[in-house]
């Protein structure tokens, strides 16, 4: 997959160059950089004296680990929902799906 | 002079001038476009002036109204829905569809006018007024489907008008005393047990325009439904009227902390898997008034602020998000994410709003999110509501999620879908510069916000922690998603529909009554029929004595005539005797 320039499933019209987003490459620098900005963010719980409600919000990072696993969480869950209430665009038979202009 | 006219009346009457007004010789309908923008700002400049603690009372029915009531509270929503009118008008410029300029300036006056109405009668007026003028913007796609969608929409918009009616009449022969008053914490209990039946019959008319769970899903039918530019109107207005109202009648009722609580959880998950990116802002909305529904029922002056300027935020970002997709609608032609992608290249100053919307509901730092949101954390730390706390963290990062990243990543990033379309009417621009430049003015500057909230609350939302924090839940939560989508388990946009609490009454009831009616309708006519069966043997064995045939039926010979007769006579002498 490394060696591809740009993702796939790009369907990039006839003669338009492909712009700087378009590079795989670039995109994986763009993800380290919010790595590391995020790793930053935790690292800062030990530079400073936190004020949280609860003392649970004093463990360094602890927003940080929130944040992940409910997104993980959540993510996980509704592909599970998705099984039980995923249905043909044309389910209710009232004209075109969803999202039609 | 400027109290002669009650706040909002000048928009619903202002809008019935715009089909009066004459067309350019070449078609445009400059004057009337001009109306369209004249009138929100003539109708701020009221509510600017308007004293605090200024009322104009009627009679009516024999009961004392209060057509209008002027305080902090109801000024905080008097501004922002005469911004929201003003940027709606301007994102619709581009239109030439006056049924939809006339019928979004009257629902946008009359949501105005009821955050004014001191008293419910008032308020039920403009409450449906506010139902019976937004629906045209659904009609207005003019499909047989926008026109289903519509009918659906009207019925429980309608629905809630009634219930506030038979709420107001319960309340005013019950708790109310015969006051139809409209006062601050009216509504509020303790304990459902507790509630009058009135209390809890407004609680439900307010609840279904607030959507709560299992009463919203209204919106994620009607509002993807609507024009581009209706939606943006919807988005506004009804939704933030319950808000107020909850605010002004329940502050402090604790049921709706768990309402509310839900309400921020609940769409999301459904949001993770909508197509539709204009459906999935619906149930993003859903959440967000959640929020303010949690403030609400938590009820303390800081809580109570944070639902409003809450209410505030939101309306200018979810507007602005809407806006954004309402422009892709309008060049596309569609909101369908399994068939968008790459969009910046060609819209890329939609998409750069659009991002400026994502970031503020998503409540970045510097933006307007996370000056409203902390408001409402902080007051449910400080009553020690420690799950409702963890709830609404959860759903911060949700929010991130559907609109944070799945809106403005679907539409404008993600595969190239090489579709190459026009930039946004110049219009919309500026309707999404303006919202734009106001969620993150009011993000680096919140004080003039907060000066205008209806309590006094010192409060600092730029501290380490809390700026630290967040940013740890939102980076970490995007980096999730990267995690998510590397590992190839992030849901693929799918071209379907979800089936929601909806299919219960667009699919569960009708198929309940067509049981009924087949299965009970054949017990009905064995019952029926069983009926008819008997009466008529009734009658056969009737004829069997009485009839021609029967016993009964024989003719009289003259002989036992006097026989009879004699006896009678006989039996009356006897009796006149004993």
């Amino acid at each position: 997959m490394s060696d591809h320039h740009e993702p796939p499933g790009h369907r990039i019209p006839e003669g338009e160059e492909p712009r700087w987003l378009d590079r795989a490459e670039n995109v994986e620098k763009l993800i380290r950089a919010l790595f590391v900005v995020t790793a930053l963010t935790m690292v800062a719980d030990f530079g400073y004296h936190k004020h949280g409600h609860y003392g649970f919000e004093e463990f360094p990072g602890f927003h940080a680990f929130y944040g992940f696993g409910s997104f993980v969480f959540l993510v996980l869950v509704a592909i599970q929902l998705r099984k039980v209430v995923m249905r043909p665009e044309e389910f209710y038979g009232d004209g075109e799906g969803d999202g039609h202009g | 002079m400027v109290e002669a006219l009650p706040p909002g009346l000048i928009l619903v009457l202002g809008a019935l001038i715009i089909p009066l007004l004459p067309k350019g010789a070449d078609g445009r309908d400059t004057l009337g476009k001009t109306l369209m923008l004249v009138l929100p700002i003539l109708g701020f400049v009221q509510v600017l002036l308007l004293p605090d603690g200024y009322t104009l009372t009627a009679t009516a029915f024999g009961l004392d109204l209060e057509v209008v009531r002027v305080d902090r509270l109801a000024k905080v929503w008097g501004y922002i829905f005469h911004i929201a009118a003003l940027l709606s008008a301007i994102y619709a410029l581009h239109v030439d569809d006056r049924l939809q300029h006339v019928t979004a300036v009257m629902y946008a006056g009359s949501a105005i006018g009821a955050v004014f109405a001191g008293d419910l009668i008032t308020l039920f007026v403009y409450w449906e007024g506010t139902a019976i003028t937004s629906v045209f913007l659904i009609w207005a796609r003019r499909t047989n489907r926008a026109y289903r969608v519509g009918m659906r929409y009207l019925v429980i918009q309608v629905a809630s008008g009634v219930l506030l009616l038979t709420g107001t009449v319960l309340w005013v022969q019950g708790p109310g005393e015969g006051s139809v008053l409209f006062e601050q914490g009216a509504f509020a209990f303790d304990a459902l047990g507790d509630a009058s039946p009135a209390v809890l019959v407004i609680l439900g008319a307010f609840g279904i325009k607030a959507a709560f769970p299992l009463l919203h899903n209204w919106m994620q039918d009607a509002y993807p439904e609507s024009t581009p530019t209706g939606t943006v109107w919807l988005s506004a207005f009804t939704t933030k009227l319950a808000i107020y109202a909850l605010a002004r009648g329940y502050g402090g009722t604790d049921i709706l902390i768990p309402i509310g609580a839900t309400m921020t959880a609940f769409p999301i998950f459904y949001a993770v898997i909508v197509n539709d990116l204009r459906k999935v802002l619906a149930y993003s909305l859903n959440n967000q008034l959640g929020f303010m529904i949690v403030g609400v029922g938590i009820g303390t002056d800081m809580a109570l602020n944070g639902a409003a300027a809450h209410a505030f935020s939101h309306i200018l970002y979810k507007g602005l998000l809407f806006m954004s997709m309402g422009a892709v609608m309008h060049r596309v032609g569609h909101t369908r994410a399994s068939d968008l992608g790459g969009l910046w290249k060609s819209m890329p100053k939609t998409t750069f709003f659009c991002i400026i919307g994502a970031m503020s509901i998503s409540a970045f730092p510097l933006f307007s999110g996370f000056i409203s949101k902390s408001l409402i954390l902080t007051a449910a730390a400080e009553e020690h509501y420690t799950i409702t706390f963890l709830v609404l963290l959860f759903a911060s990062a949700g929010v991130l999620d559907h609109s944070g990243i799945k809106v403005p990543f679907f539409a404008f990033f993600a595969h190239d879908s090489g579709k190459r379309v026009e930039e946004a009417p110049t219009n919309m621009l500026v309707a999404m510069a303006g919202a734009a430049a106001l969620c993150v003015g009011l993000g680096c500057f919140p004080g003039p916000l907060y000066d205008i909230l209806p309590f006094q609350v010192d409060f600092h939302p730029y501290t380490t922690t809390h700026v630290v924090t967040q940013l740890q839940l939102l980076l970490a939560s995007t980096c999730a998603f990267v995690f998510l989508n590397k590992v190839g388990i992030y849901p693929h946009e799918i071209p379907s529909l979800n089936v929601d609490f909806d299919w219960t009454y667009r699919r569960g009831l009708p198929l309940l009554v067509g049981w009924i009616r087949r299965v009970g309708g054949g017990a009905w006519a064995g019952l029926t029929g069983s009926a008819v069966a008997s009466i008529r043997r009734g009658i056969d064995r009737l004829g069997d004595h009485a009839g021609p045939a029967g016993r009964l039926g024989e003719p009289w010979p003259t002989g036992a005539t006097a026989f009879w007769a004699a006896v009678l006579l006989a039996a009356y002498l006897l009796q006149q005797f004993l």
